[in-house]
């Protein structure tokens, strides 16, 4: 195998995988707060991009669109907690198991009413004059989508280890009463969950759509990818999810490039079936 | 020869030390309470001896076998059964099928006989129901047979656990709290059943808030504190053991 | 079925697909009847496992798809018998769901719902891209009816006659498992894993069981599928499918045999009338499911009944008490 190739994988699947990894810090997240799995995590992707889109469309600015979808994402994932989650009565796995998957569809539904089938396209932040590396190929946009999720990974990291808030969201799922203490009711912070993991995945979607497209039916694989992640990070280490994001996006495109494109998403799940039955913690002992 | 025998048990959570050399045996056929405040570790205890736990260190002997590190259906299949301190029910079943898995372990259809409805199946099925009904009429639910359990109130529902237990043909039947959520009367039934029981060869192993119960039905007792065997003895003994008296000290333990 | 009334449902359900069969000649309604017996098929069996089991499959449709290309591969490509090719379908839904459910039934919860999805996912990618087998996104064709005593199953009528008494077997065989030991043992399992445990229940061994037990009812409706359509597409086991199944399981009712033919009939038959339906089903879809489960956990029969009977019996629980 040549070199050329190989660092040509290499990029792009560390640019997929830094997506993966910020929908992975949704999940984890989530599971945080409430340890919730939210099937509708991946939908909030496709969301952020067919939303920055559509702004796009009206008003060409990027930063609108990009502002502007993340903004109405949050929206619908506090919606979807206040209407679906919140008013469960039976709250057993298999209960929100089913409520999460039923809203995945639902909002995939609507998307597909409302943008209909085709996909659709978001200009790249800046260009697309690529620069070259030896004999491999690097758009800028590669560049941003790595460079913004560093920025909001470091972000994220400092708002759960700096802010009382943050330290008191990460506690949350084991200790209730932490909350409390930091005067944040239970379900607020419940709520903050579902406003950042939305957020995230707008963000992820959007930052994504320049380079792939934005169609109403990709957030079932980006979503279920960002699990995959999570879990090779040990579902709870925000670290770890990164890390899963970055290695299981570097594994696709390898596999892709030496086996063959067909199987590439069956790669992700030969993965997680593989971290589900071998080791369920994770590949780096989480910290819960 | 003794039924249970418990031999420098520990278990740890962590860095909590649950239990801590925990040895103790218990002769068939009576009802050796365990007792200590809350936290003490009983339940843990109980857990560990049903299987849902395995210790650090130390042997369980039931019988003479060792059992600890079995998985909880093979324990429940040698004869011990329990209830839970938080009742666990099947609550969308009716009571008398509550009681009708209890006879599990003594019967033997398995999934393609029970589809098929094999003949032989019936006779199981019909001995299985009669002998759930002994076992609702023995704690006095007969009449609530098809009610679905999740309607009882509280004191009911530990009255169902134990008819469920009872229809294992437990030899060891292990009791967490039986007694709470129990109104007087509720408590003076519960204490009859268990000295019946008793009568009828059961060994039983108690762990009860309520000293007037424990007193009044134990043989033997033995005091936790902290994951530690503080004391063993007859109720009178152990009423009497300046340590248990200082564990206990500043709670209501005389009433 | 101890009654021995003629008003129950067995001899309704016998003599309603005895009375269909008379009066019905309109291949369209027969077709579209058989498809509620193939739908129900597949129902009932994950009904076992998720409804009584309490064990979520959301790859479901990855048995079915199992069921039906190996059937369909054997008759079409290789010319076996359509019977011996169903037999091996169960063979391979057996195993396969033996191989996948003895480490994925280790895990609880979400972790099973992933489990089951990731292997949803990938043999539906098999199903698309292992091409010289399966004849990729286009499809296999050319698949032979099912024939009895040299009897041809070619028109509806004829498969109608041989799906639905199959059906009412297998319903009344669900039933009487629900109704036995190991029915109770799997209830128990879903209602209190720890409390089935310790009367002896070996829900490991449980749990395995009945996924595999369900995956050979999807091997079976498959095997059926792919003889009635004579064609057969990888667009039909795929992740939205599983969710379709789930979805019968959840409006029919989660542990009720018959509501497992309700909703079957209901999600079959509703997108073939209303145009509006078919146009909306994916929305219908996700709002069904979360509205049930929000408000009726148990699904609708279930959780009807359910209100109805814990009311009656908490107003004579007061009167006794
Ligand atoms: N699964 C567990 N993980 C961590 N700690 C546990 C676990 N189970 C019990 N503990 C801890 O072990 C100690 C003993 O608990 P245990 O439930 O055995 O007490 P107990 O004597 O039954 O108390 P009570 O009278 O309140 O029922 C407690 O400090 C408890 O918090
Ligand atoms: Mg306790």
């Amino acid at each position: 195998m040549e070199l050329a190739p190989l660092l040509q994988y290499l990029i792009s699947g560390l640019t997929n995988g830094a997506i993966y990894a910020l929908i992975a810090l949704g999940f984890v997240i989530i599971y945080h707060a409430t340890t919730i799995i939210n099937f509708a995590q991946g939908e909030m992707v496709m969301l952020g991009a067919l939303c920055a889109i559509s702004i796009y469309h009206l008003y060409p600015s990027l930063p609108l669109a990009f502002l502007g979808g993340v903004v109405l994402v949050t929206v619908v994932g506090i919606v979807f907690e206040r209407l679906a989650l919140r008013p469960v009565k039976d709250p057993s796995p298999i209960t929100l198991i089913i409520i999460t998957v039923g809203g995945a569809v639902f909002i995939k539904g609507v998307a597909m009413l409302l943008w209909g089938k085709e996909a659709y396209n978001l200009p790249s932040f800046s260009g697309d004059a690529p620069f070259h590396m030896g004999t491999a190929t690097i758009l800028p946009q590669n560049l941003w989508v790595l460079g913004l999720t560093a920025v909001v990974l470091l972000g994220m990291e400092a708002f759960f280890r700096f802010t009382l808030v943050g330290k008191a969201m990460r506690a949350c799922a084991y200790n209730p009463r932490a909350a409390r203490l930091v005067g944040i009711s239970l379900s607020r912070m419940v709520q903050l969950s579902f406003a950042l993991s939305a957020a995230l995945g707008a963000g992820a979607g959007i930052l994504i759509a320049p380079l792939t497209l934005g169609v109403y039916d990709m957030g079932t694989m980006l979503g279920l990818k960002g699990f995959c992640a999570a879990i090779l990070g040990g579902l709870g280490s925000s670290f770890g999810g990164v890390l899963g994001g970055l290695i299981l996006g570097v594994a696709e495109s390898l596999a892709t490039g030496l086996i063959s494109s067909g199987y590439r998403d069956a790669v992700a799940f030969f993965i997680l079936l593989l971290v589900l039955f071998i080791r369920p913690q994770g590949l780096f002992k989480g910290d819960s | 020869m003794l039924i249970l025998e418990l031999n420098g048990i520990s278990v740890a959570f962590g860095g909590l030390q649950a239990l801590d050399g925990v040895s103790f045996a218990v002769s068939p056929g009576t009802v050796q309470a365990v007792i200590g405040p809350n936290g003490a570790g009983k339940t843990t205890l109980f857990n560990l001896i049903t299987g849902f736990l395995a210790p650090q260190s130390g042997k369980v002997v039931f019988q003479g076998d060792e059992i600890q590190g079995r998985p909880p259906h093979q324990v429940a299949r040698l004869g011990i059964a329990r209830t839970f301190q938080l009742v666990q029910l099947f609550d969308h079943m009716t009571l008398l099928e509550n009681v009708m898995v209890g006879r599990h372990r003594l019967s033997k259809a398995g999934l393609l006989a029970g589809a098929l409805r094999l003949p032989w199946t019936k006779h199981e099925e019909q001995s299985i129901r009669e002998r759930a009904l002994e076992e609702l009429a023995f704690v006095g639910l007969s009449d609530r047979a098809d009610q679905p359990a999740a309607a009882l109130p509280l004191g009911l529902k530990r009255l169902l656990e134990i008819a469920r237990a009872l229809a294992a043909e437990p030899q060891l039947l292990l009791l967490d709290e039986p007694a709470s959520g129990l109104d007087a009367v509720e408590t003076e039934r519960l204490q009859e059943m268990i000295l019946a029981l008793r009568e009828r060869g059961l060994t039983i192993l108690l762990v009860e808030h309520d000293m007037g119960l424990t007193m009044e039905v134990a043989d033997r007792i033995a005091v936790l504190n902290y994951g530690q065997l503080i004391a063993t003895g007859t109720p009178r003994e152990v009423q009497r053991n300046p340590e248990v008296i200082a564990a206990y000290l500043g709670t209501d333990w005389q009433t | 079925m101890n009654s021995r009334k003629l008003l129950n449902p067995w001899t309704l359900f016998g003599a309603a697909v005895l009375l269909a069969a008379g009066v019905l000649d309109n291949d369209y309604y027969l077709t579209l009847i058989n498809f509620i017996g193939i739908h129900t098929l597949l129902v009932v069996g994950l009904n076992l496992l998720m409804g009584y089991g309490g064990q979520i499959s959301l790859g479901h449709a990855a048995f079915f798809g199992l069921g039906s290309y190996t059937s369909a591969i054997l008759t079409a490509t290789y010319g076996i018998n359509p019977w011996l090719a169903l037999i091996a379908g169960l063979v391979v839904c057996g195993v396969t769901a033996f191989l996948i459910g003895v480490p994925a039934l280790k895990l609880r919860g979400y972790y099973l719902a992933m489990a089951t999805l990731g292997f949803g996912i990938i043999i539906y990618i098999v199903f698309t891209e292992a091409q010289t087998w399966t004849g990729g996104p286009s499809g296999l064709a050319g698949i032979p009816n099912l024939s009895v005593f040299g009897f041809k199953l070619d028109t509806p009528k004829r498969l109608y006659l041989l799906i639905w008494p199959v059906l009412g077997v297998i319903l009344a065989i669900s039933a009487n498992l629900v109704d036995s030991r190991t029915g109770r043992a799997l209830r128990a399992l879903h209602e209190g894993e720890n409390a089935a445990q310790s009367l002896g229940v070996d829900t490991s061994r449980l749990k395995l069981l009945i996924f595999i037990w369900s995956a050979l009812y999807a091997s079976l409706a498959g095997s059926f599928y792919a003889h009635t359509l004579n064609f057969i597409a990888p667009a039909s086991f795929g992740f939205m499918f599983s969710i379709k199944l789930v979805t019968m399981v959840v409006l029919g009712g989660m542990a009720s045999i018959w509501g497992s033919l309700l909703g079957a009939a209901v999600l079959t038959v509703l997108p073939e009338m209303l145009t509006v339906f078919h146009d909306y089903e994916v929305i219908i879809f996700g709002a069904i499911l979360m509205v049930v489960m929000i408000f009726l956990p148990r699904g609708l029969v279930r959780g009807i009944m359910d209100l109805w009977a814990f009311r009656r019996y908490k107003k004579e629980g007061k009167i006794i008490a």
